[in-house]
């Protein structure tokens, strides 16, 4: 049974005085009416850099890889830093649909939704880098383990990278079910009040036919629960592996056992910190801060500063075992990575990871928007710098001081990356129209136990004794 | 595939809608179904419905996919074609956990959405009659299956006891068919 009651002294999750009717408008509307002149601006923009990505990619492809700036010492650059950067934005929207979800954390209802987009889009992003960092990309396809002429030749399953390929395409593909069998009942909503004969036969396709029997929603429930339950370790599973395409690998500063936890914990980070940066923009724009309220700003700044202070922890061990295990080698990484020629990316990363989101520990900056929007910026700045500073300041000096190098990025690498947020943003926008971006029955299902106004009624129940309200607890349900 | 009539009573709060489940089930009319904008837990419950096997499903699916990965893993490294990497065995368990548990989550979350998807009938292309179009938004709706036995307004009345807010009787197809959304059905311009 569902709880009916819970304490007004828990901050509601929906604010103002709503009707189940009241908030399939409020999400519903969007959808309905034409795109203010906003969304038509970004949205333009967004395809300009989506096109120059294509311009920069194709111009990577047909002249081939040496247009970049990586060389024979830094092998990996810009592209393997986007990768990390772009999978590990992911995360937080796995992190809020699955793992929250199993811990009953209400408030996640608010913000899954496009959190989970956010996931499907980053993982797109993502997932271009290593596809173009092959060079030959004609020949990408040899990854996948078919039966081939050549023998046939398998790849090699002991492999961190190919364990990368299995890891990021289940990752995308369960997160893309798993956000969509929550829409399929949203769209039939949006189906079924569509006045127009185009939205009436589009919403019918993506709905699936969806009605909604009870028999449809107990199956729902247990879909949802399940792939909740896979996608929990399969979250954590993805960055482990993402981490392991450098731990596995003999490199003074690579090649550490820490790796997993931190990089899971950073991917959450900046994960949580874009969730924050698109949601405050779009709860403004599109008139949803009743359902994402300053609370939920605030739940997430929680996370933020947790996950921010785990990985300013990893970054001190890292510093400490350089020099407790007396590896001149790993102490040349670090030493290097300090005080080299990159010291600035080193102290980038620590500005914006490790001190900057300290000041969440104060529930006034937690609160505050725009401190939160500006910290959101910042602390994925310093996730990008984290990730340029594993991989490029651990090759650029390498054992040979003959190869020592410096690399900085060519403009194709650039707008590869500018490329991957035109993607992004293009696919944003056009989820902002076209979807319900808060999962409308999720919400109605919390709506009587959270919503503000609701809230208001327990005051009665609050009053009673405990013995009094188990009492009639137990008799009403039996 | 059948065109029945039904007797539909419209509900704007779950606490009516559970009494008058119970009134309905326990009147001996045919209940056909019960519809609603989101899941209400103890629903199911209150309707007969027992506890879904989808997990179950699930299970068998993700050890379809342990089985595949370790399968496959194992035979081309250990006969199709034995390789040897830094001097590890053939068949390096540890080095295949990680495709191995990614295999199992993917062919337990496609197995059981798919499978979701044939219980539940749903797929695009696929249309089933709406009782009321505000069943996805704020109303549960009821429909109870009219015979020859019963009569109409027996029925509604004892619907509008048990609290409906709104009622009606409708002709309409009882299973799903493919169609368009846009499109009334021919069944439906009568």
């Amino acid at each position: 049974m569902h709880l009916k009651y819970e304490s007004f002294v828990r901050e509601p999750l929906v604010d103002g005085d709503k009707t189940y009717h009241q908030v399939t408008e409020d999400i519903v509307r969007p959808i309905e009416q034409k795109p203010g002149r906003m969304w038509y601006v970004g949205f333009f923009f967004s395809i300009l850099l989506l096109l120059f990505g294509v311009f920069s990619v194709f111009w990577e492809v047909y002249y081939g890889i040496g247009v970049w700036g990586i060389n024979r010492t830094v092998g990996w650059g810009w592209d393997i830093t986007n990768f990390v950067w772009w999978v590990g934005i992911g995360h937080a929207g796995t992190l809020i649909s699955a793992i929250l979800l199993l811990f009953r954390q209400g408030w996640r209802t608010g913000v899954n939704r496009a959190a989970e987009a956010m996931t499907i889009f980053a993982v797109m992003c993502a997932g271009q880098f290593p596809i173009f960092h092959m060079g030959r990309v004609w020949d990408g396809f040899f990854v996948l383990p078919y039966p081939n002429t050549r023998g046939p030749l398998w790849p090699n399953f002991n492999s961190a990278l190919l364990w990368d390929v299995f890891a990021i395409s289940t990752y995308f593909t369960v997160s893309l079910l798993f956000w969509y069998s929550g829409l399929i009942p949203d769209f039939a909503t949006v189906r079924d009040r569509a006045k127009t004969k185009l939205r009436k036969r589009l919403y019918g396709l993506a709905s699936f036919g969806w009605t909604g029997t009870a028999k449809n929603w107990q199956r729902h429930e247990a879909l949802s629960l399940v792939l909740a339950g896979l996608s929990t370790p399969l979250v954590l599973s993805v960055h482990t592996i993402v981490s392991f395409d450098f731990a596995t690998s003999v490199i003074p500063g690579w090649h550490t056992t820490i790796f997993p936890p931190y990089f899971v914990a950073g991917a959450i980070f900046s994960g949580f910190a874009m969730v924050q940066t698109l949601l405050i923009i779009c709860r403004r724009i599109m008139g949803l801060e009743d359902y994402i309220t300053v609370g939920h700003i605030e739940a997430m700044n929680k996370v933020i500063v947790l996950t921010g202070s785990i990985v300013g922890v990893a970054y001190l061990t890292e510093l400490f075992m350089a020099w407790y295990s007396q590896v001149i080698y790993e102490q040349a990484a670090f030493h290097w990575r300090i005080m080299g020629p990159y010291w600035w990316s080193y102290w980038a990363m620590m500005t914006c990871n490790v001190v900057s989101p300290q000041l969440f520990w104060f529930k006034k900056l937690r609160r505050n928007i725009p401190f939160t929007f500006i910290m959101s910026i910042v602390v994925n700045i310093g996730m990008w710098f984290e990730r340029f500073v594993i991989i490029v300041t651990s090759l650029y000096r390498d054992y040979l001081p003959g190869s020592w190098t410096y690399y900085s990025p060519t403009w194709p690498e650039v707008g590869f990356y500018l490329g991957t947020f035109g993607l992004f943003f293009t696919c944003f926008f056009l989820f902002a129209k076209y979807f319900p971006v808060i999962a409308i029955a999720e919400i109605k299902f919390v709506l009587k136990t959270s919503g503000e106004s609701y809230k208001k009624k327990m005051m009665a129940i609050e009053e009673k004794s405990t013995e009094q309200f188990a009492r009639e607890q137990a008799e009403a349900h039996h | 595939m059948a065109i029945k009539k039904f007797a539909v009573a419209c509900f704007d709060d779950e606490e009516v809608l559970f009494p008058a489940v119970k009134k309905v089930r326990n009147s001996g009319y045919k209940l056909h179904d019960v519809y609603t904008p989101f899941p209400v837990h103890g629903l199911d419950h209150a309707l007969g419905h027992k506890e879904t096997d989808l997990h179950v499903a699930g299970f068998i699916y993700g050890i379809t996919g342990t089985a595949t990965a370790l399968g496959f893993m194992g035979w081309i490294f250990t006969s199709d074609w034995p390789m040897v990497f830094g001097g590890k065995p053939h068949f390096s368990l540890p080095a295949f956990i990680p495709i191995t548990f990614e295999l199992t989550v993917l062919f337990a979350a496609v197995g059981m959405v798919l499978t979701f998807c044939y219980l539940n009938q749903i797929m695009p292309g696929v249309k089933k009659h709406v009782f009321h179009p505000r069943q996805t938004d704020d109303l549960f709706v009821m429909a109870i299956e009219l015979n020859d036995h019963v009569s109409e307004q027996e029925v509604i009345d004892f619907l509008k006891s048990t609290g409906a807010v709104e009622t009606n009787v409708q002709v309409a197809e009882s299973d799903w068919w493919y169609g368009r959304w846009d499109q009334e059905e021919e069944y439906q311009k009568a």
